[in-house]
Protein backbone atom coordinates (compact mmCIF):
# COMPACT_ATOMS: atom_id res chain seq x y z
CA UNK A 1 0.00 0.00 0.00
CA UNK A 2 2.60 2.38 0.75
CA UNK A 3 4.44 1.50 -2.23
CA UNK A 4 1.18 2.17 -4.29
CA UNK A 5 0.72 5.50 -2.08
CA UNK A 6 4.44 6.53 -2.75
CA UNK A 7 4.43 5.70 -6.55
CA UNK A 8 1.29 8.18 -7.26
CA UNK A 9 2.91 10.88 -5.15
CA UNK A 10 5.82 10.38 -7.09
CA UNK A 11 4.21 10.99 -9.86
CA UNK A 12 2.52 13.91 -9.19
CA UNK A 13 5.34 15.45 -8.45
CA UNK A 14 6.51 14.74 -12.26
CA UNK A 15 3.43 15.89 -13.36
CA UNK A 16 4.25 18.98 -11.56
CA UNK A 17 7.81 19.59 -12.16
CA UNK A 18 7.10 19.18 -15.78
CA UNK A 19 4.78 21.45 -15.48
CA UNK A 20 6.99 24.19 -13.82
CA UNK A 21 9.56 23.56 -17.06
CA UNK A 22 6.51 23.77 -19.44
CA UNK A 23 4.76 27.16 -18.29
CA UNK A 24 6.18 30.33 -19.16
CA UNK A 25 4.19 32.24 -16.29
CA UNK A 26 6.31 32.55 -13.69
CA UNK A 27 3.77 33.12 -10.90
CA UNK A 28 2.13 29.74 -12.24
CA UNK A 29 5.63 28.15 -11.65
CA UNK A 30 5.98 29.78 -8.08
CA UNK A 31 2.53 28.32 -7.14
CA UNK A 32 3.46 24.33 -8.91
CA UNK A 33 6.94 24.70 -6.78
CA UNK A 34 4.59 25.22 -3.70
CA UNK A 35 2.83 22.57 -4.76
CA UNK A 36 5.66 20.39 -5.81
CA UNK A 37 7.25 21.25 -2.37
CA UNK A 38 4.01 19.82 -0.89
CA UNK A 39 3.92 16.43 -2.66
CA UNK A 40 7.30 15.61 -1.59
CA UNK A 41 6.84 16.30 2.04
CA UNK A 42 3.84 14.53 1.86
CA UNK A 43 6.03 11.38 0.10
CA UNK A 44 8.65 12.26 3.38
CA UNK A 45 5.69 11.22 5.71
CA UNK A 46 4.93 8.37 3.49
CA UNK A 47 8.87 7.13 4.38
CA UNK A 48 7.92 7.97 8.07
CA UNK A 49 10.36 10.89 7.93
CA UNK A 50 8.20 13.01 9.74
CA UNK A 51 10.67 16.16 10.26
CA UNK A 52 12.02 16.29 7.27
CA UNK A 53 8.68 16.60 5.69
CA UNK A 54 7.54 19.29 8.14
CA UNK A 55 10.75 20.88 7.04
CA UNK A 56 9.86 20.57 3.38
CA UNK A 57 6.00 21.86 4.37
CA UNK A 58 7.46 24.76 6.13
CA UNK A 59 10.23 25.90 4.46
CA UNK A 60 9.27 24.91 0.88
CA UNK A 61 5.76 25.12 0.19
CA UNK A 62 5.55 28.39 3.01
CA UNK A 63 8.06 30.06 3.22
CA UNK A 64 10.06 29.52 0.13
CA UNK A 65 6.67 30.60 -1.97
CA UNK A 66 6.34 33.99 -0.20
CA UNK A 67 9.76 34.90 -0.72
CA UNK A 68 9.56 34.08 -4.30
CA UNK A 69 6.33 36.05 -4.88
CA UNK A 70 8.87 38.84 -3.25
CA UNK A 71 11.16 38.49 -5.50
CA UNK A 72 8.30 37.96 -8.58
CA UNK A 73 7.08 41.14 -7.27
CA UNK A 74 10.28 42.89 -8.21
CA UNK A 75 10.66 41.38 -11.90
CA UNK A 76 8.68 40.44 -14.55
CA UNK A 77 5.70 37.80 -14.28
CA UNK A 78 6.60 36.25 -17.65
CA UNK A 79 9.71 34.44 -19.02
CA UNK A 80 12.15 35.16 -21.20
CA UNK A 81 12.43 33.63 -24.37
CA UNK A 82 14.39 30.73 -24.08
CA UNK A 83 17.92 30.79 -25.19
CA UNK A 84 19.32 28.99 -28.56
CA UNK A 85 21.05 26.25 -26.70
CA UNK A 86 17.92 24.27 -26.43
CA UNK A 87 19.42 20.71 -28.26
CA UNK A 88 22.53 21.29 -25.96
CA UNK A 89 20.47 21.46 -22.47
CA UNK A 90 18.62 18.53 -23.86
CA UNK A 91 21.56 16.09 -24.39
CA UNK A 92 22.65 17.38 -21.20
CA UNK A 93 19.79 16.30 -19.37
CA UNK A 94 19.20 13.09 -21.15
CA UNK A 95 22.42 12.01 -20.68
CA UNK A 96 22.82 12.91 -16.86
CA UNK A 97 19.38 11.30 -16.27
CA UNK A 98 20.89 8.15 -18.24
CA UNK A 99 23.84 8.02 -15.81
CA UNK A 100 21.81 8.63 -12.59
CA UNK A 101 19.36 5.98 -14.15
CA UNK A 102 22.08 3.80 -14.44
CA UNK A 103 23.12 4.23 -10.91
CA UNK A 104 19.77 3.60 -9.21
CA UNK A 105 20.59 -0.02 -10.57
CA UNK A 106 23.33 -0.65 -7.89
CA UNK A 107 21.09 0.88 -5.19
CA UNK A 108 19.48 -1.43 -2.23
CA UNK A 109 15.83 -2.41 -2.58
CA UNK A 110 13.16 0.06 -1.31
CA UNK A 111 13.17 -0.88 2.90
CA UNK A 112 15.62 -3.32 2.63
CA UNK A 113 16.93 -3.83 6.16
CA UNK A 114 20.31 -4.72 4.63
CA UNK A 115 20.99 -1.96 3.31
CA UNK A 116 24.51 -0.20 3.90
CA UNK A 117 22.51 3.27 4.96
CA UNK A 118 20.94 0.65 8.30
CA UNK A 119 23.97 -0.68 8.33
CA UNK A 120 25.67 1.87 9.38
CA UNK A 121 25.33 4.18 11.84
CA UNK A 122 21.75 4.39 12.07
CA UNK A 123 21.54 1.28 14.43
CA UNK A 124 24.67 2.93 16.59
CA UNK A 125 21.83 6.20 17.07
CA UNK A 126 18.63 4.32 17.60
CA UNK A 127 21.10 2.37 20.30
CA UNK A 128 22.45 4.63 22.46
CA UNK A 129 20.44 7.62 22.54
CA UNK A 130 18.16 6.83 25.11
CA UNK A 131 21.57 5.78 27.40
CA UNK A 132 23.47 9.20 26.19
CA UNK A 133 20.35 12.02 25.37
CA UNK A 134 17.46 9.92 26.48
CA UNK A 135 14.92 11.48 23.98
CA UNK A 136 11.88 9.70 22.74
CA UNK A 137 12.81 11.82 19.13
CA UNK A 138 16.12 10.22 17.81
CA UNK A 139 16.18 12.56 14.99
CA UNK A 140 16.39 15.41 16.99
CA UNK A 141 19.73 13.78 19.03
CA UNK A 142 21.22 12.76 15.74
CA UNK A 143 20.62 16.59 14.75
CA UNK A 144 21.19 18.60 18.02
CA UNK A 145 24.00 16.18 19.52
CA UNK A 146 25.77 12.97 17.18
CA UNK A 147 25.65 15.35 14.27
CA UNK A 148 26.00 18.78 15.91
CA UNK A 149 28.55 20.29 13.67
CA UNK A 150 26.37 19.71 10.85
CA UNK A 151 23.89 21.50 12.24
CA UNK A 152 26.02 24.13 13.35
CA UNK A 153 27.19 23.99 9.47
CA UNK A 154 23.57 24.52 8.67
CA UNK A 155 22.87 27.51 10.81
CA UNK A 156 25.82 29.49 9.18
CA UNK A 157 24.67 29.10 5.95
CA UNK A 158 21.54 29.88 6.83
CA UNK A 159 23.13 33.01 8.45
CA UNK A 160 25.29 33.91 5.19
CA UNK A 161 22.53 33.35 2.89
CA UNK A 162 20.66 36.09 5.04
CA UNK A 163 23.61 38.41 4.75
CA UNK A 164 24.08 38.32 1.51
CA UNK A 165 20.52 38.33 0.50
CA UNK A 166 20.84 41.63 2.59
CA UNK A 167 23.60 42.80 0.77
CA UNK A 168 22.35 42.56 -2.85
CA UNK A 169 18.61 43.96 -1.70
CA UNK A 170 19.65 46.49 0.73
CA UNK A 171 20.00 50.35 -0.36
CA UNK A 172 17.26 52.80 -1.26
CA UNK A 173 14.73 51.93 1.22
CA UNK A 174 13.80 54.14 4.20
CA UNK A 175 15.66 53.62 7.43
CA UNK A 176 12.76 53.89 10.51
CA UNK A 177 9.79 52.35 10.46
CA UNK A 178 8.37 55.94 11.39
CA UNK A 179 9.19 57.18 8.44
CA UNK A 180 8.05 54.24 6.39
CA UNK A 181 4.64 55.00 7.83
CA UNK A 182 4.43 58.38 6.76
CA UNK A 183 4.44 57.49 3.29
CA UNK A 184 1.36 57.77 1.67
CA UNK A 185 1.93 54.98 -0.63
CA UNK A 186 1.89 52.91 2.99
CA UNK A 187 -1.82 52.48 3.29
CA UNK A 188 -2.03 50.57 0.22
CA UNK A 189 0.17 47.97 1.45
CA UNK A 190 -1.68 45.33 2.98
CA UNK A 191 -5.24 44.53 3.26
CA UNK A 192 -6.05 47.11 5.45
CA UNK A 193 -9.42 48.23 4.41
CA UNK A 194 -10.35 44.55 3.65
CA UNK A 195 -11.99 43.23 7.00
CA UNK A 196 -12.29 39.85 6.50
CA UNK A 197 -8.99 38.59 5.78
CA UNK A 198 -8.18 41.38 8.52
CA UNK A 199 -10.03 39.53 11.28
CA UNK A 200 -9.23 36.00 10.25
CA UNK A 201 -5.87 36.61 9.92
CA UNK A 202 -5.23 38.87 13.26
CA UNK A 203 -7.19 35.76 15.02
CA UNK A 204 -5.22 33.52 13.22
CA UNK A 205 -1.44 34.94 14.00
CA UNK A 206 -1.22 34.17 18.12
CA UNK A 207 -2.45 30.48 17.05
CA UNK A 208 0.56 29.86 14.32
CA UNK A 209 2.89 31.54 16.64
CA UNK A 210 1.78 28.88 19.33
CA UNK A 211 2.23 26.16 17.23
CA UNK A 212 5.76 27.61 16.02
CA UNK A 213 6.67 27.57 20.18
CA UNK A 214 5.53 24.33 20.69
CA UNK A 215 7.36 23.10 17.57
CA UNK A 216 10.26 24.44 18.89
CA UNK A 217 10.28 23.44 22.34
CA UNK A 218 8.65 19.84 21.35
CA UNK A 219 11.06 18.81 19.10
CA UNK A 220 13.13 16.36 21.71
CA UNK A 221 9.35 14.47 21.89
CA UNK A 222 7.73 14.70 18.34
CA UNK A 223 8.80 16.00 15.25
CA UNK A 224 9.86 19.68 15.09
CA UNK A 225 12.83 22.23 15.79
CA UNK A 226 14.50 25.17 15.15
CA UNK A 227 14.48 24.88 11.67
CA UNK A 228 10.47 24.10 11.13
CA UNK A 229 9.71 26.48 13.89
CA UNK A 230 11.67 29.40 12.80
CA UNK A 231 10.07 29.04 9.69
CA UNK A 232 6.12 29.28 11.54
CA UNK A 233 7.18 31.76 13.71
CA UNK A 234 8.22 33.87 10.56
CA UNK A 235 5.11 33.64 8.73
CA UNK A 236 3.02 34.17 11.57
CA UNK A 237 4.95 37.55 11.37
CA UNK A 238 4.10 38.07 7.62
CA UNK A 239 0.56 36.89 7.50
CA UNK A 240 0.46 39.95 10.16
CA UNK A 241 2.45 42.15 7.36
CA UNK A 242 -0.18 41.36 4.80
CA UNK A 243 -2.77 42.31 6.55
CA UNK A 244 -1.34 45.06 8.88
CA UNK A 245 0.99 46.30 6.56
CA UNK A 246 4.59 46.55 6.85
CA UNK A 247 5.17 49.34 8.78
CA UNK A 248 3.02 48.02 11.57
CA UNK A 249 5.18 44.52 11.32
CA UNK A 250 7.95 46.35 11.34
CA UNK A 251 6.97 48.63 15.27
CA UNK A 252 6.13 44.99 16.77
CA UNK A 253 9.58 43.62 15.58
CA UNK A 254 12.07 46.19 13.59
CA UNK A 255 14.99 45.79 11.74
CA UNK A 256 17.35 45.48 14.68
CA UNK A 257 15.66 43.34 16.21
CA UNK A 258 15.68 41.14 13.60
CA UNK A 259 19.17 41.48 13.23
CA UNK A 260 20.27 40.97 16.38
CA UNK A 261 18.14 37.44 16.47
CA UNK A 262 19.95 36.48 13.57
CA UNK A 263 23.19 37.05 15.28
CA UNK A 264 22.18 36.02 18.68
CA UNK A 265 21.28 32.55 17.42
CA UNK A 266 24.25 32.10 15.35
CA UNK A 267 26.29 32.92 18.41
CA UNK A 268 23.87 30.86 21.23
CA UNK A 269 24.81 27.85 18.87
CA UNK A 270 28.49 28.97 18.63
CA UNK A 271 28.74 29.80 22.26
CA UNK A 272 27.21 26.39 23.60
CA UNK A 273 29.85 24.77 21.19
CA UNK A 274 32.89 26.67 23.10
CA UNK A 275 30.68 26.38 26.84
CA UNK A 276 31.79 22.85 25.88
CA UNK A 277 35.57 23.41 25.50
CA UNK A 278 36.05 26.00 28.13
CA UNK A 279 34.32 23.09 30.86
CA UNK A 280 37.17 21.15 30.08
CA UNK A 281 35.62 18.45 26.99
CA UNK A 282 35.42 19.08 23.14
CA UNK A 283 33.99 21.48 21.28
CA UNK A 284 30.00 20.91 20.96
CA UNK A 285 30.21 18.11 23.83
CA UNK A 286 27.27 19.22 26.09
CA UNK A 287 27.44 16.43 28.27
CA UNK A 288 29.87 19.07 31.00
CA UNK A 289 27.00 21.37 30.95
CA UNK A 290 25.50 19.75 33.45
CA UNK A 291 26.83 17.40 36.24
CA UNK A 292 24.75 14.62 34.72
CA UNK A 293 25.63 14.37 31.40
CA UNK A 294 22.25 12.78 29.95
CA UNK A 295 20.91 15.83 31.19
CA UNK A 296 23.51 18.29 29.58
CA UNK A 297 22.63 16.67 26.52
CA UNK A 298 19.34 17.30 26.91
CA UNK A 299 20.54 21.35 27.83
CA UNK A 300 22.60 21.37 25.19
CA UNK A 301 19.88 20.58 22.70
CA UNK A 302 17.16 23.14 23.54
CA UNK A 303 19.51 25.21 23.62
CA UNK A 304 21.06 24.92 20.10
CA UNK A 305 17.31 24.18 19.23
CA UNK A 306 16.47 28.05 20.36
CA UNK A 307 19.57 29.48 18.48
CA UNK A 308 18.26 27.35 15.17
CA UNK A 309 15.20 28.97 15.65
CA UNK A 310 16.21 32.72 16.26
CA UNK A 311 18.69 32.37 13.42
CA UNK A 312 15.83 31.60 10.79
CA UNK A 313 13.21 33.63 11.76
CA UNK A 314 15.54 36.41 12.10
CA UNK A 315 16.78 35.64 8.69
CA UNK A 316 13.54 34.72 6.94
CA UNK A 317 11.81 37.73 8.24
CA UNK A 318 14.72 40.25 7.01
CA UNK A 319 14.65 38.66 3.93
CA UNK A 320 11.13 39.17 3.54
CA UNK A 321 11.21 42.90 4.69
CA UNK A 322 14.18 43.35 2.62
CA UNK A 323 11.87 42.37 -0.35
CA UNK A 324 8.97 44.12 0.72
CA UNK A 325 11.07 47.27 0.79
CA UNK A 326 12.39 47.20 -2.60
CA UNK A 327 8.58 46.96 -3.82
CA UNK A 328 8.01 50.12 -2.74
CA UNK A 329 11.31 52.03 -4.21
CA UNK B 1 -18.72 -0.80 17.83
CA UNK B 2 -15.87 -1.42 16.09
CA UNK B 3 -17.75 -2.44 13.18
CA UNK B 4 -20.27 0.34 13.22
CA UNK B 5 -17.27 2.66 13.70
CA UNK B 6 -15.90 1.45 10.56
CA UNK B 7 -18.75 1.85 8.50
CA UNK B 8 -19.71 5.26 9.59
CA UNK B 9 -16.26 6.25 8.62
CA UNK B 10 -16.35 4.77 5.19
CA UNK B 11 -19.32 6.42 4.49
CA UNK B 12 -18.69 9.80 5.24
CA UNK B 13 -14.93 9.37 3.65
CA UNK B 14 -16.22 7.82 0.17
CA UNK B 15 -18.60 11.20 0.45
CA UNK B 16 -15.79 13.16 1.13
CA UNK B 17 -13.31 11.84 -1.99
CA UNK B 18 -16.43 11.97 -4.21
CA UNK B 19 -17.18 15.68 -2.93
CA UNK B 20 -13.24 16.08 -3.81
CA UNK B 21 -13.23 14.37 -7.31
CA UNK B 22 -16.48 16.74 -8.25
CA UNK B 23 -14.59 19.49 -7.47
CA UNK B 24 -11.95 18.25 -9.01
CA UNK B 25 -13.62 18.16 -12.11
CA UNK B 26 -15.54 21.11 -11.80
CA UNK B 27 -12.18 23.22 -11.65
CA UNK B 28 -11.21 21.44 -14.84
CA UNK B 29 -14.78 21.84 -16.47
CA UNK B 30 -16.18 24.99 -15.62
CA UNK B 31 -15.73 27.88 -17.88
CA UNK B 32 -14.48 31.22 -15.96
CA UNK B 33 -12.94 31.67 -12.63
CA UNK B 34 -15.66 32.47 -10.50
CA UNK B 35 -17.34 29.17 -11.43
CA UNK B 36 -13.90 27.77 -11.05
CA UNK B 37 -13.80 28.96 -7.72
CA UNK B 38 -17.39 27.73 -6.72
CA UNK B 39 -16.08 24.20 -7.59
CA UNK B 40 -13.20 24.20 -5.72
CA UNK B 41 -15.00 25.32 -2.42
CA UNK B 42 -16.87 22.18 -2.72
CA UNK B 43 -13.49 20.52 -2.36
CA UNK B 44 -12.39 22.87 1.13
CA UNK B 45 -15.70 22.46 2.76
CA UNK B 46 -17.64 19.39 2.16
CA UNK B 47 -14.78 17.26 0.73
CA UNK B 48 -12.62 18.32 3.96
CA UNK B 49 -15.03 17.82 6.40
CA UNK B 50 -16.71 14.85 5.68
CA UNK B 51 -12.92 13.25 5.21
CA UNK B 52 -11.91 14.91 8.24
CA UNK B 53 -14.77 13.56 9.83
CA UNK B 54 -14.27 9.79 8.90
CA UNK B 55 -10.45 9.85 10.16
CA UNK B 56 -12.07 11.49 13.16
CA UNK B 57 -14.49 8.47 13.81
CA UNK B 58 -11.18 5.88 13.08
CA UNK B 59 -9.24 8.04 15.73
CA UNK B 60 -11.89 7.48 18.45
CA UNK B 61 -11.98 9.61 21.12
CA UNK B 62 -8.10 10.18 21.71
CA UNK B 63 -5.64 13.30 21.50
CA UNK B 64 -5.79 12.43 17.94
CA UNK B 65 -9.37 13.19 17.27
CA UNK B 66 -8.85 16.19 18.66
CA UNK B 67 -6.04 17.60 16.74
CA UNK B 68 -7.94 16.88 13.48
CA UNK B 69 -11.38 18.76 14.59
CA UNK B 70 -8.59 21.38 15.68
CA UNK B 71 -7.24 21.02 12.04
CA UNK B 72 -10.93 21.12 10.71
CA UNK B 73 -12.11 24.18 12.70
CA UNK B 74 -9.04 26.23 11.49
CA UNK B 75 -10.02 25.18 7.88
CA UNK B 76 -13.19 25.78 7.99
CA UNK B 77 -11.56 29.52 8.62
CA UNK B 78 -9.19 29.79 6.17
CA UNK B 79 -10.50 28.19 3.38
CA UNK B 80 -13.29 30.59 2.81
CA UNK B 81 -11.35 33.54 3.91
CA UNK B 82 -8.64 32.69 1.07
CA UNK B 83 -11.47 31.69 -1.30
CA UNK B 84 -12.94 35.45 -0.21
CA UNK B 85 -9.45 37.14 -0.51
CA UNK B 86 -8.85 35.60 -4.27
CA UNK B 87 -12.60 36.57 -5.38
CA UNK B 88 -12.13 40.00 -3.78
CA UNK B 89 -8.79 40.34 -5.66
CA UNK B 90 -10.15 39.09 -9.06
CA UNK B 91 -12.68 41.31 -8.71
CA UNK B 92 -10.46 44.49 -7.91
CA UNK B 93 -8.17 42.93 -11.53
CA UNK B 94 -11.09 43.91 -13.31
CA UNK B 95 -12.56 40.26 -13.86
CA UNK B 96 -16.08 40.85 -14.09
CA UNK B 97 -18.57 37.73 -12.53
CA UNK B 98 -20.95 36.96 -15.29
CA UNK B 99 -22.85 33.55 -15.11
CA UNK B 100 -23.57 33.26 -18.50
CA UNK B 101 -20.75 34.88 -20.34
CA UNK B 102 -18.41 31.87 -20.62
CA UNK B 103 -14.49 31.47 -20.71
CA UNK B 104 -12.27 34.22 -19.61
CA UNK B 105 -10.35 35.58 -22.19
CA UNK B 106 -7.30 34.71 -21.42
CA UNK B 107 -8.17 31.26 -21.43
CA UNK B 108 -7.99 30.59 -25.40
CA UNK B 109 -5.00 33.27 -26.44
Amino acid sequence: MTVLFGIFLLTLVVITALGIVHTKNLFVAVMLLGIFSLLIAANFFLLDAADVALTEAAVGAGISTVLFLGALALTSERERAATPHRWLSLAVVVSATLVVLYATFDKPTFGDPNAPVHQHVGPWYLEKTPEYVDIPNVVTAVLGTFRGYDTLGEVFVVFTAGIGVLFLLSGGGPASPTERRARPAESAIGLRDDLIPRVVARLLVPFILLFGLYVQFHGEYGPGGGFQAGALIAAAFILYALVEGEGRTLEALPRKALMALTVAGALLYGGVGLAGIVLGSEFLDYSVLASNPVKGQQIGIILIELGVGMTVTGVLLSIFHAFAAREQT
Amino acid sequence: MGMVQDIVSWILLTGGGFFVLVGGIGVLRMPNLYTRMHAASVTDTLGAVLVLGGIMVQAGLSLAAIKLAAILLFLLITSPTSSYALAHSALLAGIQPDAGRGADPEDHP
